[in-house]
């Protein structure tokens, strides 16, 4: 039976819908905002909202003092390439899962998620060794090459997900009409999953964007990212609260831009296989 | 060329087996159904065959060569699937031509083969189109066309029309069988239907819990089943079964009589009953005969349209030399 809504229920569920956006959005918001405060305004108590003398002078001083564009290139050569890294290794990972699964295949499923349950300073020590000899410290490759293991249970099971959701006659009559396995991944499973890999692209690039505890401890200045630039606006010289804003208003605009203009395929990524 | 011989093909999955080691051949241009209920393993066997699923043991032969390992890409076979199992993001024209162009063909000799195709199923005009934007008879025939392009040794067809009304469905009954007779290439046709089977099959296999029950011409199987299955399986409506002291008048266990060999009378006959329903199809009638003394309720066939109402009692007598007789394993007696 369907549920009656009521335009009262409907006024009810907005107000709370928009307070909870609202509430996640908030810190978000007072950081762009506190990036345009004077540093004893940043810090004034009662804080002031929005009747302050604005300013671009922490833009201005955080770009005298930082490579900016150099961190924004490493983010992205660091989130792009351990996404696409991540997916070549995954869309066949997913694909056999899938499609032929093993008796063991829940179980490794299981498995990787498991991975990522581990806190990762428990593997700080031993992967820093491993870095310094292969002489990966400090370098883009070394943090692509993290950054994809790390996401790589998530990426195999967004794509895991999305491909169940395939019916396995299509690729059968792939395989009747000739196709090789990759021709059946190339022509025929990848373009029908394009939705599902384009959203796990799309959170796998916020999250290597986002990612802080690797990227903060196996760079030093060469290829570190956008949370390096924010880091070092943090604690050495005390505290200075607008530029830290500045700088990371700086550092999560692009990947802001881009979540607000893919946010339709984001949710239907996120949602996808929930409803059946 | 497109013969098929199966020796002793077995499928188990674990520890259940669905086909017990089983044999048959394929001739080469024949059209086979393979037929029987839901769950009796015929689809399995059409996929064994396809080399979409692997034999246990035994082995798979396509025109002398033994297929049994060989990949369903190599075998030669093309497959029409239940639910069309169309490339979604491709056009009509682009799903046709896929098997030709993992073939490895030139694209003048595939554009030339599509339209060709797409003429001959009337797809012309749709030929742009994606297949959602296509009705479930539109899609049948992109699913053959992309099947024949390959010209293949074999058709293979998994209940191909269980999809579709059932207008729609004889339209495309007729189409398949004068495909055949155009292509003249084996085909083997897995269905659950009966008369699908009995009006386009050169052979009928029908099929049990995985064995093959009899294998034999529609009117092979119609005026000589092999047993009691096959007689009950083969036939609209089914055909009337008695036991007892009317079948052992005939030194049965049991005798089989098809409805439309019963006589029917008002006044005299061999057997005597009250009408239930009765079905008046204007070409034939059909009555549920109840309280006949036999072991069970008996269905008539009358052609044409026939005065069998409800509540009318009726005699019947069986057409001595269509009487089928039957031991206790439910084997025919000759």
């Amino acid at each position: 039976m369907a549920r009656k809504v009521t335009s009262r229920r409907m006024a009810i569920v907005t107000v709370v819908a928009w307070a909870v956006g609202f509430a996640i959005f908030f810190p978000i918001l007072w950081t762009i905002i506190t990036s345009f405060k004077t540093e004893a305004e940043a810090i004034a108590s009662p804080p002031k909202f929005l009747n302050f003398h604005w300013t671009l002078e922490n833009y201005i001083t955080v770009n005298e003092r930082s490579n900016y564009f150099r961190h924004f290139m490493n983010s992205v050569v660091i989130s792009v390439g351990s996404t696409l890294l991540a997916l070549l290794i995954a869309v066949p990972a997913a694909w056999s899962m899938a499609f032929v699964p093993s008796k063991r295949t829940k179980d490794i499923l299981m498995w990787m998620l498991s991975t990522k349950m581990l806190p990762p300073v428990g593997v700080l020590i031993p992967i820093y060794l491993m870095f310094r000899n292969l002489g990966l410290l400090d370098t883009r490759t070394g943090l692509v090459i993290v950054l994809t293991l790390i996401n790589l249970p998530i990426v195999i099971w967004m794509l895991y997900t999305y491909f169940k959701e395939i019916p396995v006659d299509i690729l059968e009559a792939a395989r009747m009409d000739g196709a090789s396995l990759k021709s059946e991944i190339i022509y025929v499973l990848t373009p029908m999953a394009v939705p599902g890999i384009a959203s796990t692209l799309l959170l796998n690039v916020i999250l290597a964007w986002n990612e802080a505890f690797w990227t903060l401890n196996l760079t030093a200045a060469k290829a570190a990212p956008l949370t390096a630039f924010i880091a070092s606006y943090s604690s050495p010289e005390g505290l200075f609260y607008a530029k830290l804003s500045a700088a990371s208003t700086m550092a999560i605009a692009p990947i802001l831009i881009m979540g607000w203009f893919s946010q339709k395929q984001l949710v239907r990524g996120l949602t996808f296989g929930a409803v059946k | 060329m497109g013969q098929i011989t199966l020796n002793k093909v077995r499928k188990a999955f674990g520890d259940v087996e669905v086909i017990p080691p089983l044999d048959l051949r394929i001739e080469d241009g024949e059209f086979v159904v393979f037929v029987g209920p839901s769950g009796c393993g015929k689809s399995t066997l059409l996929r064994l065959i396809a080399g979409l699923e692997d034999v246990s043991s035994g082995a798979i032969v396509i025109d002398g060569k033994d297929a049994t390992d060989v990949p369903p890409a190599k075998r030669g076979l093309a497959m029409v699937f239940q639910s069309y199992a169309l490339y979604p993001h491709m056009s009509v024209r682009k799903n046709i031509a896929f098997p030709l162009k993992m073939a490895g063909l030139s694209k003048s000799e595939i554009d030339k083969r599509v339209d060709n195709a797409a003429r001959v199923l009337n797809l012309a005009a749709y030929i742009e189109r994606k297949p959602g934007q296509l009705s479930g008879g539109q899609r049948q025939r992109v699913a053959i066309g992309r099947a024949i392009v390959r010209e293949p040794s074999a058709f293979l067809f998994d209940e191909p029309l269980s999809n579709l009304d059932a207008a729609l469905r004889v339209n495309m009954r007729l189409e398949i069988s004068e495909l055949h007779n155009t292509l003249a290439t084996t085909m083997v046709y897995v269905t659950h239907d009966q008369v699908e089977a009995m009006t386009m099959a050169d052979k009928i296999v029908v099929l049990q819990a995985g064995r093959i029950e009899q294998v034999g011409s529609p009117l092979d199987l119609y005026r000589t089943p092999s047993n009691k299955f096959v007689a009950g399986f083969i036939g609209s409506p089914r055909m009337n079964f008695i036991e007892g002291p009317e079948a052992a008048k005939y030194n049965a266990h049991t005798i089989g009589i098809r409805p439309e060999h019963l006589d029917v009378s008002n006044t005299e006959g061999a057997w005597k009953g009250v009408v239930g329903v009765s079905e008046h199809l204007g070409s034939d009638t059909f009555a549920h005969v109840l309280d006949t003394g036999l072991s069970e309720g008996m269905t008539v066939r009358a052609s044409g349209e026939v005065a069998l109402n409800h509540g009318d009692t009726v005699f019947m007598t069986p057409q001595p030399d269509k009487i089928h007789r039957f031991d206790e394993q439910g084997l025919r007696l000759s």
